[in-house]
């Protein structure tokens, strides 16, 4: 298989860098936690009663389509193999939880993967909606046409005064995670973030790193999302995390803008040390292959390393994670085989960027 | 700023505790909030179950302190008669059983309610369609209430009787729609 065919497989459009601010902002998602009100929640219900859910998902979906995600098709994750699970998760388009209690576990997809229902996670499902780039009121949008049509199969679990109930008491109400993951390395170079973050805290709304394996934040990538789900409408909680995240964008666009000023020589010297590193070397592990992929890609944007595109830093964060390595092999890897096909990979995502170069006569 | 369990490491999860209005922060480092049942690797979901719980705990322990040893007796436990989920048993998973849990634990909820969602316990967000228009009416029943409340506090008894009347006046328009539907 070619790079190049296997990337049309494994990009979904949220990770080609198309969406508003998407210098800054990797990503926006929605989420509705939905329960029936006749069966216990996953975490007790029987597995002829979780089946039921499944076979009513599976008869009512796929196959039909709403305008707005195409033909949607139905997984059971049963049916999956193990690397076919892991590359929906590093797709972000299932969890880790659904991945591994996989017994009457399904998921419904849109053809363009912005959409996707997990069935009988911690709740009955949960809608997600995933887009490029700065876009949560598109994803709220997305995510109530779904919800919508759900209903009109559906009875959810609804309540007066509590709203939707839901298996946590911490996604009751809404039942909406709304979320952007948001590429700060600038704000981390000057260490201004972690005087930022708890002023964001007391806002109501939580900021994680994305983490590996070990303990670092990932990549320079932070995930803000909101708190509380019970209170506030939709709307509200949306338009509370939207400033949130336009303010943390106009701090890291001026601490760019700072150490340009202030160290460009230093800067331009850490860039362009990693982008060798991901040219020339042999074996890397994920942890490197983030550091160094988020400081190219903060090279891009800055416009100091011009001949790669933005879009490979979502690509590779993706594409290098072991689901996808070993699928792009063919095979499964041990850890040491993972770190040299990573690098690999890595460097032939780099070459294929300079053939483009070339046909295309330099640059978009 | 560090972690307070370890005091080593830099703290990167923070939460806010709103008891009554005070707040109380938590700062903990990855390797800690994990000791603490946090699951960080998933990437979407968010479940802070065990931290939740403990939440729910320092609740329970405080309001026992407060009522000092006699309170100490087994109070019977409160039981879900649909799911079978127990308080106690939820207060230690963090989760509920069913949708009718909601219901047979209503009278300790506000509280947990309180804390965890920023001193909310009343939903003001999205109504199903298949709920219907009462359920609209309702909502402004609540919002009137909270006006007239207000109201009266600031003494303007004049416009605190007029929201009741339209309070009252809603009421009637849905005990005769119920009254006509069933
Ligand atoms: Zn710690
Ligand atoms: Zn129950």
């Amino acid at each position: 298989m070619t790079l190049k065919s296997f990337m049309n497989d494994a990009i979904s459009p949220w990770m080609k860098n198309e969406g508003p601010e998407a210098d800054i902002v990797i990503s926006s998602r929605i989420r509705l936690a939905r329960n029936l009100g006749s069966v216990p929640f996953p975490i007790i219900a029987s597995g002829e009663q979780l089946k039921g859910i499944t076979n009513q998902v599976e008869k009512n979906f796929p196959g039909s389509s709403k305008e707005k995600f195409g033909k949607l098709s139905f997984l059971q994750m049963s049916d999956l193999n193990d690397n076919e699970k892991r590359i929906l998760v590093e797709k972000h388009l299932v969890s880790p939880n659904l991945m591994n209690k996989s017994e009457n576990r399904a998921v419904l997809l849109s053809e363009n993967e912005s959409l996707s229902v997990m069935v009988n996670e911690e709740d009955h499902f949960r809608i997600q909606c995933l887009f490029s780039g700065f876009q949560l009121e598109e994803g709220l949008a997305y995510a109530n046409v779904m919800d919508d049509w759900m209903e009109e199969k559906f009875d959810f679990a609804f309540d007066e005064r509590r709203g939707y109930l839901t298996s946590c008491p911490t996604n009751v109400g809404t039942g909406l995670r709304s979320s952007v993951m948001m590429h700060l390395p600038a704000l981390v170079m000057t260490k201004q973030l972690n005087r930022i973050l708890p002023a964001i805290n007391q806002l109501g709304l939580v900021v994680r790193g994305i983490y590996g394996e070990g303990s670092e934040a990932l990549g320079n990538l932070y995930q803000i999302s909101n708190q509380t789900t019970l209170g506030a409408s939709e709307q509200d909680i949306v338009k509370d995390l939207r400033s949130v995240v336009s303010q943390l964008i106009e701090h890291e666009r001026a601490a760019r803008e700072q150490l340009w000023n202030q160290s460009q020589n230093k800067l331009e010297d850490r860039l362009f040390r990693s982008y060798g590193i991901l040219s020339y070397s042999r074996s890397m592990e994920s942890k490197e292959a983030m550091q160094r992929l988020s400081d190219v890609r903060l090279g891009i944007d800055m416009g100091i390393i011009e001949d790669v595109k933005g879009s490979i830093l979502n690509e590779l964060m993706v594409m290098t994670q072991p689901g996808f390595l070993q699928q792009y092999a063919g095979e499964s890897l041990k850890p040491e085989q993972r770190d040299q096909r990573r690098a690999s990979l890595i460097r032939e995502r780099l070459k294929l960027e300079e053939q483009e170069e070339d046909h295309d006569g330099g640059g978009e | 700023m560090l972690c307070q369990e370890c005091q080593e490491r830099e703290a990167s999860l923070h939460f806010t505790k709103i008891i009554n209005g005070e707040k109380t922060e938590f700062h903990f480092c990855e390797i800690c909030a994990k000791d603490k049942g946090e699951n960080l690797s998933g990437g979407n979901n968010f479940s802070i179950h065990k931290l939740l719980s403990g939440l729910l705990d320092t609740g329970q322990a405080l309001s026992s302190q407060k009522s000092g040893r006699k309170t100490q007796q087994p109070k019977p436990d409160i039981r879900c008669e649909t799911c079978g989920m127990t308080y106690k048993k939820f207060t230690e998973i963090g989760r509920f059983g069913c949708a009718d849990c909601y219901t047979h634990f209503d009278a300790k909820l506000d509280p947990v309610f309180r804390r965890i969602h920023g001193g909310n316990t009343v939903h003001a967000g999205k109504i199903p369609k298949r709920k219907g228009e009462d359920m609209h009416v309702y909502r402004e029943i609540e919002n009137l209430k909270t006006e007239m409340q207000k109201q009266i506090a600031e003494e303007e008894f004049e416009q605190a009787a007029e929201t009741r009347d339209k309070i009252r006046g809603l009421e009637d328009s849905l005990k005769k729609k119920g009254g006509d539907a069933s």
